[in-house]
């Protein structure tokens, strides 16, 4: 009944993105050299941890078998309160502005939680819905207005590397703590999907709704956890996108949803639940980082980004049909 | 694990006494006594509405029996009646759908009642499969914990619902309509394997409509009728027609269909078809009044040579003729003009339209006669029209209207009878018509098939029952393997023969 190792690789999305990823990446270096730098590919990483911790808080809902769009949002009212404390009371600590954003998170997700469960209408309508509605009520109350002068904290934060390594020109790079971040999330997903009861159920209801009914799961209490998670991971991104920007505009995240969804999605979960990896969600960002940064790094104008991105996203999605067709493949009727 | 205690054989590990349970106005449980011993299949069979659902929902605490309802568990009586205090005294039921989580593994599908209750706390990835592992060691299975469960056939993922079952400790395993969906040889190992847990002295409450399996299996049997209980029997104490009869209350007909409907006119004929991995080198004919069988176990082949006379499964060699000329299916709309009717096996999936109404899917095959002048449907026709086939057929429905999911399975299978014969078809064929119908509707079914045929109709009727052939089919061929063999006169064979000739017991000639 054991299958061979290759033979389970071959069955893995991410086998499929690393793939794609080393073609891709093969393609951009020869048009540029540059793209395989270590100062190019490091800051890739750098430029993508906001996105991909989103991706990461995203993953559980996904797996449950619901999704929310309105994570950009959330992100955009936890980063505008944390800037506008930050900013009145002088707040000089990083620490201490994580410590805003996050709960902002978990409660805006918890709102998320209670009207799906409670409405049972589809989620992807209701976090459609509360996108607008959270947006549209920060833009209206502070008028829109950037923030910007952060304490110099927060320009140190967003230098903060492991390693310097200074170039020929002069020019420093490292391992951002942004990068940190990113991967310090992805472990804590991990183990929680992996490790915990509240993971397991993540993936159960996502198999079967009404089997884990049935089995006398808490479907609230999942529903809680994984809109929770996705809003304190989105809080977490906020101060990452702060930092690495150094102001808060309102405008800058929303919009950016379909992206990391796709991300996600690519990175082999599927959008009717039960499945999904953070080691897939991960490749995911990476790829449409990569792409993106190719397109630059090859000249082209951005609009070829969202070509190539879509393209992308619809060769991806075939392979991970074609694949999952192969699974349950029927030798008798083929309809 | 449930532990053998002697004094179990004594007290009824299950009694139900004076159950009762309104419906509104429906009295639909009317003064039932039931009792099961531990250790011992007991049977539950009644025809649709006889109060089987009704029954097993009132010991699995799933709906509140009218007051004086007592239910008793190994001598104590139940307080309070709710699915959880059904769970804690150990009845547990194997869905029909099997209620597992296609995406995780053997071990947790298995162990995953240890999730319940809260928390964050931590997954035990060892016990998970230490308490798999057990399980399946004690009940001698060989299966790939780690395997995800969706991977697995239908009758390892039963196997899977069992075991995790037993993993909480089951006394009482009530099973709705296991078999549904397994082969022959699956069901023969649920078989076996449900007489090891008799063994273990767990009780199964069996619920199925074919009645060969209840004989195979059960040690008593308790027959309902309208709500009230006709009476509980020892297996061997009854035959088939004596169980049909208590069901039913009336004599069905027992007679063998006869074959003076078939002509000289032929409508269908096959040459050497063959599709490679599904079927070799198939050859028949088929005339104008033919009821003609089609037997064999799933996965031989069956089903895949009627899909490609419907056009839906090219063969890759070999002729099809229509009335004599050679015919290319490419798909299902050339089998319906050239006037093949097909009705699915699966009806619930392939041949309605469930949330859509009654006379929707009367005429869905059937548009052009319901249009009006321009060309456009007319509301009029197409209620007319849905009258027409409910009345014809013997429909049971309040009206066109409501939607289809609202018939029961019989009146359902009659509407895609009907919505197929309304097409004027030559050639109609059956997958499986009276599959997981009662008793009653059987029979129903059976009469307006062998009408059909006076009327002229060739009909090819699928099925892996042998008393389903028996019941419609004067002669039948067999299917074993991807090979056809026959076509065999039914009139002197019993169930056993035919059986016997499906297996590899006796040798067949093409």
């Amino acid at each position: 009944m054991k299958t061979s190792v290759w033979h389970r690789l071959l069955k893995t999305t991410e086998f499929y993105l690393v793939l794609v990823i080393l073609l891709v990446g093969a393609l951009i270096s020869t048009l540029n050299p540059e793209f395989l730098s270590l100062e190019n590919l490091l800051n890739i990483l750098r430029r993508n941890a906001f996105l991909g911790v989103f991706a990461l808080g995203l993953l559980p809902v996904l797996i449950s078998g619901g999704i929310d769009v309105s994570f950009t949002a959330v992100a955009t009212v936890a980063q505008y309160i944390m800037a506008l404390i930050i900013t009145t009371y002088s707040v000089d600590s990083v620490l201490l502005a994580f410590l805003i954003p996050i709960p902002i998170g978990i409660l805006l997700g918890a709102i998320n939680a209670s009207i799906v469960s409670y409405t049972r209408v589809h989620p992807v309508i209701i976090t459609i819905a509360t996108l607008n509605a959270f947006h549209g009520l920060l833009v209206f109350i502070t008028g829109g207005t950037w923030i910007y002068g952060f304490p110099a904290s927060f320009a140190q934060f967003a230098r903060a590397r492991l390693f310097t390594i200074t170039t020929a020109a002069g020019r420093t790079y490292g391992v951002s703590v942004f990068i940190l971040i990113w991967l310090l999330t992805a472990v804590l997903t991990w183990f929680i999907l992996q490790h915990t009861r509240i993971g397991r159920k993540v993936f159960a209801i996502g198999g079967n709704l009404e089997a884990a009914r049935r089995s006398g799961f808490n479907i609230f209490g999942v529903h809680l956890f994984v809109y929770g998670f996705t809003g304190a991971l989105a809080g977490i991104a906020a101060v990452i996108h702060t930092a690495q920007n150094q102001m808060v505009e309102p405008n800058a995240l929303v919009g950016r949803e379909l992206a990391v969804v796709a991300a996600v999605i690519l990175g082999g979960a599927s959008i009717f639940g039960g499945k999904g990896t953070v080691l897939g969600t991960v490749l995911g960002v990476l790829l449409i980082g990569i792409i993106r940064n190719g397109v630059i790094l090859v000249g082209l104008s951005s609009y070829w980004h969202q070509v190539t991105f879509g393209f992308v996203i619809v060769v991806a999605a075939s392979i991970n049909a074609v694949q999952s067709q192969l699974r349950t493949r029927n030798p008798g009727i083929s309809l | 694990m449930a532990t053998v205690q002697p004094e179990r054989e004594k007290a009824p590990v299950l009694s139900v006494r004076n159950a009762n349970k309104h419906y509104g106005g429906v009295h639909a449980l009317k003064d039932v006594e039931f009792e099961m011993a531990a250790g011992e299949v007991h049977c539950l069979v009644g025809e649709n509405g006889s109060g089987k659902s009704t029954l097993v929902k009132i010991i699995t605490g799933v709906v509140h029996p009218d007051h004086g309802t007592e239910v008793w568990v190994s001598g104590t009586k139940l307080t309070k009646l709710s699915p959880y205090a059904a769970l804690q005294h150990g009845i547990q039921v194997v869905h029909q759908d099997l209620s597992l989580f296609p995406n995780l593994s053997v071990a947790e599908n298995i162990a995953s009642h240890k999730y319940a209750g809260h928390g964050m706390k931590l997954v035990e990835w060892r016990k998970t499969n230490e308490v798999a592992q057990r399980v399946l060691d004690e009940l001698n299975l060989d299966l790939d914990l780690q395997k995800r469960v969706g991977e697995l056939s239908v009758a390892d993922q039963q196997l899977v619902a069992i075991c995790r079952s037993i993993a909480s400790e089951a006394l009482i395993l009530i099973m709705d309509e296991p078999t549904a969906a397994l082969t022959y040889f699956e069901t023969q190992q649920l078989f076996s394997f449900l007489r090891k847990l008799a063994e273990r002295q767990v009780s199964v409450l069996f619920i199925s409509h074919r009645l060969d399996e209840i004989f195979e299996i059960g040690n008593r049997l308790t027959v309902l009728r309208d709500g009230r209980r006709v009476g509980t029997y020892a297996i061997d104490e009854l035959d088939r027609e004596e169980v049909e009869r208590l069901m039913t209350g009336k004599e069905l007909a027992t007679g063998r269909p006869s074959d003076h409907t078939r002509t000289e006119t032929e409508i269908v004929r096959v040459e050497g078809l063959t599709r490679s991995g599904q079927y070799q080198d198939v050859r028949f004919e088929l005339r104008s009044g033919e009821i003609l069988g089609l037997i064999g176990p799933r996965g031989a082949g069956r089903t895949e040579v009627a899909l490609s006379l419907f056009g839906l499964n090219p063969p890759d060699a070999g002729t099809i003729y229509m009335e004599g000329a050679p015919v290319e299916l490419r798909n299902n709309r050339d089998a319906i003009r050239l006037g093949i009717g097909y009705l699915p096996e699966n009806r619930l999936r392939e041949g309605l339209v469930l949330e859509q109404s009654i006379e929707n899917n009367t005429v869905v095959t059937n548009l052009a006669q319901i249009l009006n002048r321009w060309s456009l449907i007319d509301p009029t026709k197409r209620t007319r029209f849905a009258e027409g086939v409910i009345q014809d057929f013997h429909i049971v429905a309040p009206g066109p209207k409501p939607p289809a999911r609202e018939l029961s399975g019989g009146n359902q299978q009659k509407l895609v009878l009907g919505k197929w014969v309304y097409t004027s078809p030559k050639c109609l064929i059956l997958d499986s018509p009276t599959n997981g119908v009662d008793v009653g509707a059987k029979e129903g079914i059976r009469r307006i098939i062998a009408r059909l045929a006076e009327d002229g109709l060739a009909i090819l009727l699928i099925s892996d029952e042998e008393s389903e052939i028996l019941a419609n089919c004067p002669r039948t061929l067999i299917m074993r393997e991807g090979k056809l063999y026959g076509p065999y006169d039914t009139t002197d064979l019993d169930e056993e023969q035919l059986r016997a000739m499906i297996r590899h017991e006796q040798e067949l000639t093409v």
